[in-house]
């Protein structure tokens, strides 16, 4: 870097390289007090506004007016008020399966199409990445307070917590036999007792997140599959009873946290 | 299409700490593709920072940095309500740009 | 092995009873399991058919009682089929085995074969300082143990069907999975317990 001028100036990049397992916690708390608030997930934000924004699909309409929760049009706050149960829909749902909600019902898009490809990569991001970021952003600061009163709710957060606890797969892991105890490490990576309240607010005040050792915006629909895929299943289906009862458990097992998203991780 | 950028810049003291988002891919050329290929390097090349319209800084850049770098910058003597504008240009000619006000 | 669930039991339960109590019942549950998930490559649906460890470990929290658990660890362990002579295989394979995570996700082949993603929970050898704390440490285990016949045909066995041990443990069956070959079974036997293995150094 060569500066002109007699201006005084630092320069630094933000890099954050493969590295041996054992310094990587400490390297990523460093880049994460370096970004601080300036994280790429902004990047995700910017674009999934844009996407928020743009007409599309039969019915040439933009995702504006849909209702998450708040009432039609509203998105502020409405992450940190989900999952919640929809009348409309008749089910409970996750900031994801509403988003998808929208895109049929206001776009008039098939569940099919919107849903070819609900995971992306770093070198393709997919739609629902980008629009899961923005929504999330513009529930930053407020409490989280997910749906507990209506019959549907208080079943998916009783379902996700019994699926929380089975038995599954090859390998025979529930989910608390990783997240079960406090203290645990599965390689270098902590392992949060997604059963308590504190690490769950931790946790899930901060999903979806950009993950900067694979440069890519991930989503607790995404989180919830991966974890099963290394518990050796089958893949759960998107936006099912399975998944979104299990984001109901851990959302409700976080309520009161401040919600702080789309975050940055490992 | 160059994806988005997004900058900040607040005075901190007596300079002005500029931050700013790139989204772009920073291919090293080192990786390979799925079909075993080597992905053609891809990185940004040069940064440019103006202050009110006067060139303050040049820089070049390697493919040494990460995919959708974030970039800070400390411009002295700079007050609020200065525009600043950042810009890059990559090794394949693309280019982006972005202005902020120091607040 | 597995012993296969009575789906027809709580797909009437479901049907005679929707939405009685906010909490499902075992059967429901595992009704919706089997509705919510897809196989996808390697991983198929039998995956999720509970064999009588995973049902009694699920009904009970990971508490049985201890009566329980005592015969079922002992049908467990007598369903272990274990290769006579020694159960020393090559640590070095056995090294490679112990550190690799790889295999039996539904987007890895299934003919690159799998480790045992044992540094995932344990710690072995002092040399290798990324490994998870979920199980105990394993560091100079052979020094503690011996080599001799008792301690490997322990190591095979608790590594081929943990549950044969502790019926609820954390430690998947890696043996009666398939997820492990006998031959990767014994590099690990020899990864722990050979004298000359960097783990006893």
């Amino acid at each position: 870097m060569r500066a002109s001028g007699k201006r005084t100036l630092l320069l630094a990049a933000f890099a954050f390289a493969a590295a041996p397992a054992a310094a990587q916690t400490s390297q990523f708390e460093q880049y994460q007090k370096m970004v601080g608030e300036d994280s790429p997930a902004e990047l995700f934000v910017l674009v999934g506004a844009d996407l928020w924004r743009k007409k599309q699909g039969p019915k040439n309409a933009s995702l504006e007016r849909c209702d998450l929760g708040k009432g039609p049009g509203v998105v502020k706050g409405a992450y940190a008020a989900l999952p919640r149960y929809f009348a409309d829909a008749n089910q409970v749902m996750d900031a994801e399966s509403r988003i998808l909600y929208c895109m049929e019902t206001l776009q008039g898009r098939s569940r099919k199409e919107a849903l070819k490809r609900p995971f992306g990569n770093a070198d393709k991001p997919s739609e629902m990445e980008y629009l899961d970021a923005f929504v999330a952003s513009q529930s930053d600061g407020f409490k989280m307070t997910p749906g507990m009163s209506h019959p549907q709710e208080k079943r998916a957060y009783e379902l996700g917590k019994a699926l929380f606890f089975a038995r599954t797969g090859l390998y025979d892991f529930s989910c608390a036999s990783c997240h079960g105890e406090p203290g645990k490490r599965i390689r270098m990576s902590d392992l949060p007792v997604l059963s308590e309240p504190g690490p769950a607010r931790a946790a899930m005040s901060t999903w979806p997140a950009y993950r900067v050792s694979n440069s890519q915006m991930k989503t607790m629909q995404w989180r919830v599959n991966n974890c099963y895929r290394q518990m050796r299943t089958p893949q759960p289906v998107w936006g099912s009873e399975v998944v979104n009862s299990m984001i109901m458990y851990l959302t409700v097992n976080a309520k009161g946290a401040v919600y702080a998203g789309p975050g940055t991780k490992r | 299409m160059a994806g988005p950028m997004k900058a900040r810049a607040r005075m901190q003291g007596n300079y002005a700490d500029v931050r700013v988002l790139m989204s772009h891919p920073m291919e090293t050329g080192q990786r390979k593709g799925r079909d075993g290929k080597p992905i053609p390097k891809h990185f940004i090349q040069n940064l440019a920072v103006k202050l009110n319209g006067k060139t303050v800084i040049e820089g070049e850049c390697s493919q040494a940095v990460s995919r959708n770098p974030v970039f800070s910058f400390r411009i002295g003597g700079a007050k609020p309500g200065d525009k600043i504008e950042i810009s890059w240009l990559d090794n394949k000619g693309e280019t982006n740009k972005t202005e902020t006000a120091v607040a | 092995m597995k012993t296969k669930l009575m789906l027809a039991a709580g797909l009437a339960a479901l049907v005679l009873a929707p939405m009685v109590g906010a909490e499902p019942s075992y059967e429901e549950v595992q009704m919706i399991i089997h509705r919510d998930f897809k196989a996808k490559g390697q991983a198929k649906m039998d995956r999720l058919d509970q064999d009588v460890v995973q049902q009694v470990c699920t009904r009970a929290h990971d508490k049985p009682p201890a009566d329980v658990a005592k015969a079922i660890e002992a049908d467990q362990l007598a369903a272990i089929p274990v290769p006579s002579g020694s159960l020393m295989g090559d640590w070095k394979k056995g090294a490679k085995t112990a550190w690799s995570g790889k295999g039996m996700q539904w987007n890895e082949d299934p003919k690159k074969g799998a480790g045992g993603g044992c540094y995932n929970c344990h710690e072995i050898s002092a040399q290798r300082t990324s490994f998870g704390t979920i199980g105990p440490s394993l560091k100079a285990f052979g020094k503690k143990r011996g080599h001799g016949a008792d301690a490997q045909r322990y190591v095979y066995t608790k590594i081929y069907n943990a549950k044969a041990y502790n019926l609820c443990s954390n430690m998947p069956r890696f043996g009666t999975t398939g997820t492990l070959t006998e031959q990767q079974i014994k590099d690990l036997v020899a990864y722990l317990l050979d004298p000359n293995s960097p783990n006893n150094k």
